[in-house]
């Protein structure tokens, strides 16, 4: 048993370490802050600030967009407005979706693009792609945390005469804010880290976008062109583009830790 | 709060909005030179001058709340749908030039000669997604009991974040890492041992490796989440009629979690069957029914990562890949119903 848990421990701290240990030599402050060259993947110089602005201009609008409709149909899940039998449906129809591999997503695009006769990449599909991943995480989180909410504290807000839609609003949100939180940071973390789906949109790009028909790089696609080359110079920058990514997952987290703590003061117990 | 203020609050978000998408209207009209923006958000200015004349009451803000919320509700099972749709359709033109039992039965992948057969990728992805679980089940559950019962205090509360850390590291990430570190593991080491002596490392068993340790974090935090739900009480009933720990473990644990358990290993057989890009990085891409473990392969998500850039050439390779895409979802949905009716079952059985 206590070996199990030295190769779960010594495999998961072996990913973190080898990131680290190879990405933070080749990081500096002009590949973080310069966008790419010409020919980057060649060796060229700069860095690749626009893959950073390119995967928040990517994950950022998804994860809005995603909130907005999770936390509607989470809301309405409750036995409050819908039958419990129906709001069972469609948890199961969002668990399926919460299960369905993010590069089918992309293929869903993808072939839309095809259809409109789109070549390349957009920002548009990019962020679509990612919405579609995150509405099922971010939904069936925010709902688990609102089942959680006592009846009692519901029926409080009734007996004074809210109507449903306030309660859902005012009194249902509170309480399940902490969950929401995480939710949201947790369909972020997917969001922004995800690959495949973007890997199938959004192309590649040496500048920023400025419209939505643009191609845009991302990081997990930068450390896929990256790594794909056979350069072993190109390959380090790999590890410098990943630990960035790892940084910022680890940034969600740690933010989703102090939030959820500094919300669950307001919920009553 | 009294109606009349709401509705003075509601008012004035109504003609605050009106201005801002009257200003953005103009703005997208003139600057960006973009009529779509400029319809939209003109549709949008048209709808809160209507709110303007309409008294919002608080039943009529109940009402246009849940018909909204309804509205978005009943739009993603649409989605669902959609999804389904889009992708039979699409899949459509290579099963009228295909048969089904050739796509799935034959084993030449060769899109530039037309020939699309699935059959060794399926036999790939089952062979590594077996591997992966048959790793990652047993390392993770039994390490879950360690953490939830064994395990000191101080232990506990380092681990815990740490794995739900990691359960949100992106798989790219993973990627890497086994390319960095278990391609040449592979090659120099495990496959020599094994007695294969030709592997480039970029095998089969590699993928299954790091599939495995990407699925440990998701089961073994879920499984916490389980142990953690039982009684205390159902423990001690148990230890106080002369059960040793391990007795406990695994009659009433396991029992009490099993389908917490289910679950999660549900979950990480939903992970490790449709990962796309790690698998791609590491499993040398290429569709061949494998002689061996430690020989190069393909599952079913990683074709389309490696072949999706070839799709504007060959058209037809774009209803090929939409058709994989298919699969995917399929079998994800058949997996979901499948572990939704044990799981019904089971928590009927092992209530307590």
């Amino acid at each position: 048993m206590l070996a199990s848990v030295f190769i779960v421990m010594g495999s998961l701290i072996l990913i973190v370490g080898v990131i680290v240990f190879n990405g933070a030599p080749s990081l500096s402050l002009q590949i973080l802050t310069q966008t790419s060259e010409g020919g980057f993947y060649l060796g060229a110089g700069g860095g690749f600030l626009n893959a950073i602005v390119g995967s928040l201009l990517l994950a950022l609008p998804a994860t809005g967009l995603a909130f907005i409709i999770g936390i509607a149909i989470a809301l309405y899940l409750q036995k409050d407005f819908l039958n419990p039998s129906i709001a069972n449906f469609i948890r199961i129809c969002l668990d399926i979706l919460w299960g369905v591999p993010s590069v089918v997503y992309g293929v869903f695009c993808l072939t839309i693009m095809i259809a409109i006769g789109m070549t390349g990449g957009s920002v548009l599909f990019g962020i679509i792609a990612l919405t579609l991943l995150e509405i099922p995480i971010i939904t069936r989180s925010i709902d688990e945390s609102i089942k959680m909410v006592p009846a009692g504290l519901k029926e409080t807000a009734y007996s004074l005469g809210s109507t449903k839609v306030e309660t859902a609003m005012k009194v249902v949100r509170r309480q399940a804010m902490p969950g929401i939180i995480a939710g949201v940071l947790l369909g972020f973390g997917r969001g922004i880290g995800d690959a495949a789906s973007i890997l199938l949109t959004v192309g590649d790009s040496n500048y920023f976008p400025t419209s939505l028909s643009d191609q845009t790089a991302a990081l997990p696609t930068m450390i896929l062109n990256l790594v794909s080359m056979p350069d072993q110079v190109v390959q380090n920058k790999a590890y410098a583009v990943a630990f960035v990514l790892l940084m910022i997952v680890l940034l969600i987290s740690i933010i989703t830790r102090y939030l959820t703590k500094k919300s669950s003061k307001h919920i009553i117990k | 709060m009294s109606p009349s203020t709401l509705n003075d609050l509601f008012k004035n978000k109504v003609v605050l909005g009106g201005i801002v998408s009257l200003l953005l209207s103009i703005l997208s009209l003139f600057v960006l030179n973009n009529l779509v923006f400029f319809v939209v958000f003109l549709v949008i200015f048209i709808i809160l001058l209507l709110f303007n004349f309409i008294k919002i009451t608080r039943k009529l803000y109940d009402t246009l709340g849940s018909r909204l919320m309804l509205f978005v509700t009943a739009s993603i099972i649409f989605l669902f749908f959609l999804l389904l749709i889009i992708l039979i359709q699409g899949s459509l033109r290579i099963l009228s030039e295909e048969s089904l039992p050739s796509l799935l039965f034959s084993s030449t992948w060769k899109p530039f000669s037309g020939e699309f057969g699935l059959f060794a990728v399926i036999i790939d992805t089952l062979i590594v997604t077996a591997i992966s679980m048959l790793i990652a089940v047993p390392i993770s559950l039994l390490s879950a009991i360690y953490i939830a019962e064994y395990a000191p205090k101080k232990f506990k509360n380092i681990v815990r974040p740490f794995i739900d850390v990691l359960a949100g590291v992106p798989s790219v990430v993973f990627g890497l890492c086994a390319l960095l570190v278990f391609v040449p593991i592979v090659r120099d080491d495990i496959a020599p041992f094994f007695g294969s002596n030709i592997s480039s490392g970029f095998s089969l068993f590699t993928a299954a490796l790091i599939l495995a340790i990407m699925v440990f974090p998701i089961i073994i935090s879920l499984c916490l989440e389980s142990f953690n739900s039982i009684p205390i009480a159902l423990k001690e009933a148990s230890l106080s009629v002369g059960a040793t720990k391990w007795e406990t473990v695994k009659k009433v644990i396991f029992r009490a979690s099993g389908p917490g358990i289910l679950a999660a290993i549900f979950l990480g057989f939903g992970r490790a069957f449709g990962e796309t890009i790690a698998v791609s990085m590491v499993i040398g891409n290429q569709e061949l029914i494998p002689s061996s473990l430690f020989g190069p392969g393909q599952t079913l998500a990683s074709l389309i990562a490696s072949n999706y850039t070839e799709v504007s050439s060959i058209p037809i390779l774009a209803s090929a890949l939409i058709f994989v895409a298919l699969l995917l979802f399929i079998v994800v949905l058949i997996f979901n119903l499948l572990g939704y009716l044990v799981l019904r079952r089971a928590s009927k059985r092992w209530k307590y």
